[in-house]
C-alpha cells in the first residue's frame, strides 16, 4: 500500500464540510489589527463591487462612525432599519436579525463582529446572529479585529494593557470562506489618528490613546498578519492533503489541558487551544475533582464551570474526573486517550505548600513517561475569567445553635465525670462531640464546636475554674492539640461526607438514566412514553420539565410535562421553536436566548430535530454546570431515540395499515364492480327495450321491464347504502344515538321496510309482552335486523319461514334471527361477519358481503355481541345482544 | 303502484291545465325530468325552481297549491326556504331528502313541512303523500268529520268511543288523545316532538320513551299483530303515522 494516498476518513470529512457548506452561505471576514485600518471601508467597497455585478446585497448593519469617506460608499446600497431595543430605559439600536432572515438577501454586511447584544436580543454576540445568517443560506460580510479573537484575546492584554471583553470564538475564522486582511502601517494609522480619521469616542480617550502606542500597533498588526498566515498555511496543508501531496503527514496529536479553580486556568486554555491550532490536534480540557474541592467556595466553582465553558466554545472537549489525586488521574485518563501532550498551568500557590503537600506539576512530570508535559505560566496580569456574582449563601445558624447545643451536652457528661476522671478523659468527650457534629452538622459548625470545646474546657475544668484564666501553661499545650485534633477530625468527616454525598448523587443519577432507558424502552405510545420521560428527568434535576413536538405544520406543541406560570409566553415558544428549527441548545444558561426561563434542549435523532425538551430549574438555582447539561444531553438523546422509535414503529404500523387497506380495496373494487354493473346491466338493457321497442311491445312485457327496472335500481340502492354504511362504520363517522325503545317497534320498522323484499314469506315474530325498554339508536339496530332478514331472504329457499325472537336474562336482551335454510359449512360461522366474506352456498347470488359486517359493527358499537350458529333440526340462527342499562325510565300509567 | 309511469320526454295528452299547481323546487334536472311528466299525467300543473330564491319567488308569484321541496339546494339551506314560506303562506310543503339524514327531516318537519319522501322513492308513495296533504289543506277549511274509519277501526270523535269491529275498545285518556291527534292528521308523519306537544303539553318534548311506550300500548290494543302494525307505522327516527291508504 502506498502511503502517499489520501486518508479516506480525513477526505470522507471534507465532502461532508464541503457538503455543509453548499447549503450554507458564504462568510467573508474582513480582518484588521485594530480600529481605524479601514476594514468597514473595505466591505463597503467589496459590497459595490458585487451590487454592481447585480447581487442582491443588503446592508444590516454598519458602524460608519461619522466618517466621510466610509459614508460617501452607503448611498445605493438597501439598508435594513435597525431594531430599536428599550435597554434600562434607554433606546438603543441592534441589527434586526429577524428581519434579515425575512428579507433574504444574497449578501448582507454585518460590520462589528465581536459586538456584544442587547440582553433582550435572541443571541447573546453578534457572531451567533452570523452564524445564524449564513447557516440559513445567505452570504455575510463582516469585519473584525485581532484583539476580539478569542484565543488571542490575553495576548493582547498583555501587550497593550488594555483587557477586551468582547470576544469572539477561533472557530468562526477557521469556517470564514474567505478572510480579507485589511493592513495599515502603524504609521499611517497613526497618521490618520492624528487627522482625526479614526474613531475615539470621547469619554475613553486617554485609554485609547494609550492602547494607539506604535509599539502596541506593531505588535497588533504582527498578529493580525501571523493570524491569517496561519490560516493560509492551514489551507495549503488542506489543500495538499486532498492531493495528497506527499510527506506532510504530522503525527496525529492529542493535547489534554488540566484546568484547577484558578482565575488563570482561562490563560491556560487559550494558550492550549493556539498550541492546538498550531499543531492541528484535538484537545481535551480536564477538571479533577478531587474530594476536597468538592466543597469549594461557589466562586471557584462557578469559575471551573466558566473555563470549561471557554473550553467548550474553543472547541476542546471537556471532562470532569474524580478522584483523590489529581496526577493520577490525569495520567490514567490521558493514557486512555492516547494523549500526546499535557498542558497546565504554572502553580501559583507558595513554595513552603509544594514542599508540605506535593505538586501536581512535579508529580505529573515525573510520572508522564512518554507524555511531553507544557507548563504555562500563570502571571497576575491578563484577563481573568471573571467569576460569576452570586448572592452568598445564606448562613446555616441552625447548624451553630445544634452545634452549640452539642458542646453544652458534652460539658454536661464532663462535669459529671470530672470528680472521678482526670481532665484527659474530659477532653475525650469534647472529641466525640466534635466528631459528631461533622458527622452531623458540616464543617463550619464543627470547627465551631472545637473551638467551643476548647473555651469550655478551659472554663469549667481548668484551674482557676469558672475563668478564662489559665495558672498552668501545660495547658496551652493541651489546648493548641485538642484544638489541631479536632479539625483535622471534623475536616476529615466533612471530606468523606462530601464524597459520600458526591458519590451518591452521581450514583441516583446514573440509577435515574438507567431506569429511563428501561421504562422507556417499555412504553409503546408516545405520550406514555413522553409522560415518563418528563417525569423521570424532572425526578433527577428537580424543577419542571417538558417536551415540546412539532405539529404537522412545523409549530411546537407542549406534549408532556408541566409549565410553570409564564412559561407557555410567546418568547418561551420562541425559544423552544428557534431550538427546533436550529437543532442546538437554548435558553437559560446557554450561550443563545440566555434570558429564557427554561433550557431547552433539541431532540435530536439520526433524522434531524424531533422535538425539544425544555428544562426549568427550580427558582434561584444556578445556571447548569458542564456535567449537567452533559447529563441533560443524554436524557435528551435516551427521549429523542425513543421517541423515533415509537415513531418508527408507527410508520412500521402504518405500512402494514396501508398495504392491508391496499389488499382490502382491491377485494373491494372487483367485489362492488362486478355488484354494481349486474343491475346496471340490467336497468340499462330493460330501459333501452323500452325506449326501443315502444310500439311493438305489449303492455305486459313493457310492466315487466319497468319492473325489473325498479327491482335492480332497488337492489343498487341497497348496495350503495351498505358501502356508504360500512365506510361510515369504518372511520368512525356512526354514532350510536341511544335511547329508550320497545324492541318491538324497532322490528315492527324493519319489517315493514324489508316489506317488498320478503313476498309471501312467513316471519313468525315471538317478542313477548313484557319486553322491557331498550337503550338503542333504533336506526341502526333496524339496520342489523333488515341485514339479518335481507341475509335470511338470500340464502334460504322461498317456502321456508324466517323467525324473530326476542328475550332478557341479566340486563341483557336477546334477539334472534333464525331460518331454515341451508346452515353453515363447518367453521363458517366464525367468518361470516368478516368483511367482503361470501357464504359457501353464495355462488352467483349478489351481495359485497357487507350485510353482517355492518350489523357486527353496530352491534359493538352497542356494546353487545352477533354471533351465528347452526341451527338445530337444521338452518342457521343469528344472534346479538344489547345490554340493557339497570335503571330503565319508569312510566307512569295513566290510569291503572 | 298503479300510479307508475315512466320517464318519458314529454306527455302526448296533457289534461286540461286546471289541477291543483305544484311547485318543484328540486336543483337536479334528472329528477325534474321524471317528475314533471308523472305529476301532469296526475292532472297536476307543475311550476320548476332550480334554486331556493327562485322557488321563493316562484311561489309568491304563482300561488302554488303544494310545494315538492329538494333538502339539498345549492343556494339556500331546505330549513330556509321552509321558514321563509311559513312567514306568509300555510301551503302543503312536501320535503324530499337523502335516507340516513333523519334529523334534517326531523328539522324540516318542526319548521312547519308537512311530510318527506326519502330518496330514492317511488313515485307512488310521492303521489299518496301528495294527496293527503292536498286533503289536509283542502279539510282545513271545512268542518272535520265528527267519525272517522279505517278499516275495523271506527272512532267517534264526538262521542270520544273506539270500536275495533263491533268491539268498542277501552282505550285511557292518554291513548285516546295520542290516537286523536294522529287522527286528525290521518296519513300525514308526525314528529316525536310535535305528537308529544300536542298529547302531553310542551313540557314534555323531550321524554320520548313515554310517546313509545303508549303508541306500543296503542298497538296492542288496535293492531292484529302489534309488530306488524298496518295502520300505525314506525318513520325510524322521526316519528309516526296513520297510515290511511
Amino acid at each position: 500500500m502506498k502511503d502517499d494516498r489520501p486518508d479516506p476518513d480525513a477526505l470522507l470529512a471534507r465532502v461532508r464540510k464541503e457538503q455543509a457548506r453548499q447549503h450554507r452561505g458564504k462568510l467573508k471576514i474582513f480582518f484588521g489589527a485594530t480600529a481605524g485600518v479601514g476594514k468597514t471601508y473595505a466591505m463597503l467597497e467589496a459590497a459595490r463591487h458585487q451590487r454592481a455585478a447585480g447581487v442582491d446585497v443588503v446592508i444590516g448593519w454598519v458602524e460608519t462612525h461619522g466618517r466621510a469617506q466610509t459614508e460617501a460608499l452607503l448611498p445605493g446600497l438597501e439598508r435594513l432599519p435597525p431594531r430599536a431595543v428599550d435597554y434600562r430605559g434607554t433606546t438603543l439600536r441592534e441589527f434586526d436579525l429577524d428581519a434579515a432572515l425575512t428579507r433574504r438577501p444574497a449578501l448582507i454586511l454585518v460590520d462589528e463582529l465581536a459586538h456584544t447584544n442587547t440582553p433582550s436580543s435572541r443571541h447573546a454576540k453578534r457572531w451567533q446572529d452570523v452564524t445564524e445568517l449564513f447557516d440559513a443560506g445567505i452570504d455575510v460580510y463582516t469585519t473584525l479585529n485581532v484583539q476580539h479573537l478569542e484565543s488571542l484575546n490575553d495576548v493582547v492584554a498583555r501587550v497593550t494593557g488594555v483587557p477586551t471583553r468582547e470576544t469572539v470564538p477561533d472557530s468562526i475564522l477557521e469556517e470564514a470562506d474567505e478572510v480579507e486582511l485589511v493592513d495599515l502601517p502603524p504609521d499611517d494609522l497613526i497618521q490618520r489618528l492624528r487627522e482625526g480619521k479614526v474613531y475615539v469616542p470621547e469619554q475613553a480617550g486617554e485609554a485609547v490613546r494609550r492602547f494607539f502606542r506604535k509599539g502596541n500597533l506593531i505588535a497588533l498588526r504582527e498578529l493580525a498578519l501571523r493570524t491569517t498566515a496561519a490560516r493560509v498555511d492551514a489551507q495549503m496543508e488542506d489543500y495538499r492533503r486532498d492531493h495528497a501531496v506527499p510527506g506532510i503527514w504530522p503525527v496525529a496529536e492529542r493535547i489534554l489541558v488540566c484546568v484547577s479553580p484558578s482565575p488563570f486556568a482561562a490563560r491556560v486554555v487559550r494558550a492550549a487551544r493556539r498550541m492546538a491550532a498550531g499543531l492541528r490536534a484535538e484537545w481535551v480540557v480536564v477538571y479533577v475533582e478531587t474530594a476536597g474541592q468538592t466543597r469549594l467556595p461557589e466562586t471557584d466553582r462557578d469559575r471551573v464551570v466558566q473555563t470549561l465553558r471557554l473550553a467548550e466554545q474553543l472547541g476542546a472537549e471537556t471532562v470532569t474526573l474524580t478522584g483523590d489525586d489529581v496526577s493520577t488521574e490525569v495520567l490514567t485518563y490521558a493514557r486512555q486517550r492516547n494523549v500526546t501532550r499535557i498542558v497546565l498551568g504554572k502553580p501559583a500557590r507558595p513554595r513552603w505548600r509544594e514542599v508540605l503537600f506535593g505538586s501536581v506539576v512535579n508529580e505529573l512530570v515525573r510520572r508522564s513517561g512518554d507524555i511531553d508535559v507544557y507548563v504555562i505560566t500563570g502571571e497576575r496580569e491578563g484577563p481573568q475569567v471573571p467569576a460569576v456574582e452570586r448572592p452568598a449563601s445564606p448562613v446555616d445558624w441552625q447548624g451553630y445553635v445544634q452545634a452549640a447545643g452539642v458542646v453544652a451536652v458534652c460539658t454536661g457528661v464532663a462535669w459529671l465525670m470530672f470528680p472521678r476522671f482526670a481532665p484527659a478523659n474530659l477532653i475525650m468527650v469534647y472529641l466525640l462531640g466534635t466528631v459528631l457534629a461533622a458527622w452531623r452538622l458540616g464543617r463550619g459548625p464543627s470547627i465551631f464546636v472545637s473551638v467551643l470545646s476548647v473555651a469550655a474546657f478551659d472554663f469549667f475544668f481548668v484551674p482557676p475554674y469558672l475563668t478564662f484564666a489559665v495558672s498552668d501553661t501545660q495547658y496551652f499545650v493541651t489546648f493548641a492539640v485538642m484544638l489541631a485534633v479536632a479539625v483535622v477530625i471534623s475536616t476529615l468527616t466533612t471530606r468523606v461526607r462530601a464524597q459520600a454525598e458526591a458519590s451518591r448523587q452521581r450514583e441516583r443519577r446514573t440509577a435515574a438514566l438507567y431506569s429511563m432507558t428501561r421504562e422507556l424502552v417499555s412504553q409503546q405510545g408516545l405520550d406514555e412514553l413522553l409522560r415518563a420521560a418528563t417525569r423521570h428527568i424532572a425526578e433527577v434535576f428537580g424543577g419542571r420539565v417538558s417536551v415540546f413536538l412539532p405539529d404537522p405544520h412545523g409549530q411546537l406543541v407542549q406534549r408532556a410535562g408541566e409549565l410553570a406560570p409564564g412559561t407557555d409566553a410567546p418568547s418561551e415558544r420562541g425559544v423552544a421553536q428557534w431550538v427546533q428549527e436550529h437543532g442546538q441548545m437554548a435558553g437559560r444558561g446557554s450561550a443563545t436566548l440566555p434570558g429564557a426561563r427554561a433550557l431547552y434542549l433539541p431532540l435530536t435523532t439520526a433524522r434531524g430535530t424531533v422535538g425539544v425538551l425544555g428544562i426549568e430549574p427550580p427558582s434561584g438555582e444556578t445556571p447548569a454546570t458542564p456535567e449537567q447539561l452533559q447529563l441533560f444531553e443524554t436524557f435528551a438523546a435516551q427521549t429523542a431515540l425513543a421517541i423515533e422509535r415509537v415513531a418508527l414503529v408507527d410508520e412500521a404500523q402504518q405500512a402494514r395499515l396501508r398495504s392491508e387497506t391496499e389488499r382490502l380495496r382491491s377485494s373491494l373494487l372487483s367485489a362492488v364492480s362486478h355488484d354494481l354493473r349486474t343491475p346496471l346491466a340490467t336497468i340499462t338493457g330493460s330501459a333501452s327495450a323500452l325506449v326501443e321497442g315502444e310500439a311493438t311491445l305489449d303492455a305486459a312485457t313493457r310492466r315487466e321491464l319497468a319492473q325489473a327496472i325498479e327491482e335492480e335500481a332497488d337492489r343498487l340502492n341497497r348496495l350503495v347504502h351498505n358501502l356508504l354504511e360500512m365506510t361510515r362504520l369504518e372511520s368512525g363517522g356512526i354514532r350510536v344515538r341511544k335511547d329508550w325503545h320497545p324492541l318491538e317497534e324497532v322490528v315492527g320498522s324493519a319489517l315493514a321496510r324489508v316489506e317488498k323484499h320478503l313476498g309471501a314469506r312467513r316471519v313468525v315474530i315471538q317478542l313477548p309482552p313484557d319486553l322491557p325498554l331498550a337503550p338503542l339508536d333504533p336506526l341502526l339496530i333496524e339496520q342489523v335486523l333488515i341485514n339479518l332478514l335481507d341475509n335470511a331472504v338470500k340464502y334460504t329457499p322461498d317456502d321456508t319461514p324466517i323467525e324473530i325472537a326476542a328475550s332478557v336474562d341479566d340486563h341483557t336482551a336477546h334477539v334472534t334471527v333464525a331460518d331454515r335454510g341451508p346452515g353453515f359449512a363447518p367453521g363458517e360461522e366464525a367468518r361470516i361477519f368478516d368483511k367482503f366474506y361470501r357464504g359457501q352456498q353464495a355462488g352467483t347470488r349478489s351481495g359485497a358481503g357487507l350485510g353482517l359486517a355492518i350489523a357486527r359493527g353496530i352491534v359493538e358499537a352497542h356494546g353487545g355481541q352477533i354471533t351465528a350458529e347452526t341451527r338445530r333440526g337444521g338452518g342457521a340462527v343469528f344472534r346479538f345482544t344489547l345490554p340493557l342499562a339497570a335503571n330503565p325510565p319508569e312510566i307512569r300509567p295513566d290510569d291503572g | 303502484m298503479a300510479e307508475r309511469q315512466t320517464a318519458g320526454e314529454a306527455e302526448p295528452t296533457r289534461p286540461p291545465a286546471t289541477g291543483p299547481v305544484v311547485l318543484v323546487i328540486e336543483d337536479e334536472p334528472p329528477i325534474r325530468r321524471f317528475l314533471r311528466p308523472t305529476l301532469t299525467s296526475q292532472g297536476y300543473r307543475v311550476v320548476e325552481a332550480e334554486t331556493g330564491e327562485d322557488g321563493l319567488l316562484q311561489a309568491a308569484t304563482r300561488q302554488p297549491d303544494l310545494v315538492i321541496l329538494d333538502l339539498g339546494l345549492p343556494d339556500l339551506d331546505g330549513l330556509q326556504v321552509i321558514r321563509r314560506l311559513r312567514e306568509w303562506t300555510a301551503i302543503p310543503i312536501i320535503v324530499l331528502s337523502a335516507r340516513g339524514a333523519e334529523s334534517d327531516k326531523v328539522a324540516a318537519l318542526d319548521a312547519g313541512a308537512d311530510d318527506y319522501v326519502a330518496k330514492p322513492f317511488a313515485v307512488g308513495e310521492l303521489l299518496a303523500r301528495a294527496r293527503v296533504a292536498l286533503r289536509h289543506a283542502t279539510l282545513g277549511r271545512e268542518p272535520g268529520e265528527s267519525t272517522f274509519v279505517l278499516g275495523d277501526l271506527r272512532v267517534d270523535l264526538a262521542r270520544r268511543r273506539v270500536w275495533l269491529g263491533e268491539v268498542e275498545v277501552r282505550l285511557t285518556p292518554i291513548e285516546y288523545r295520542l290516537l286523536t291527534v294522529l287522527v286528525r292528521h290521518a296519513g300525514k308523519v308526525l314528529t316525536h316532538r310535535q305528537l308529544l306537544q300536542e298529547v302531553w303539553g310542551p313540557g314534555q318534548v323531550e321524554q320520548t320513551h313515554y310517546l313509545r311506550v303508549y303508541m306500543a300500548n296503542l298497538r296492542r290494543k288496535l293492531e292484529a299483530d302489534p309488530a306488524r302494525p298496518r295502520f300505525l307505522r314506525t318513520e325510524p327516527g322521526v316519528g309516526y303515522r296513520l297510515l290511511t291508504e
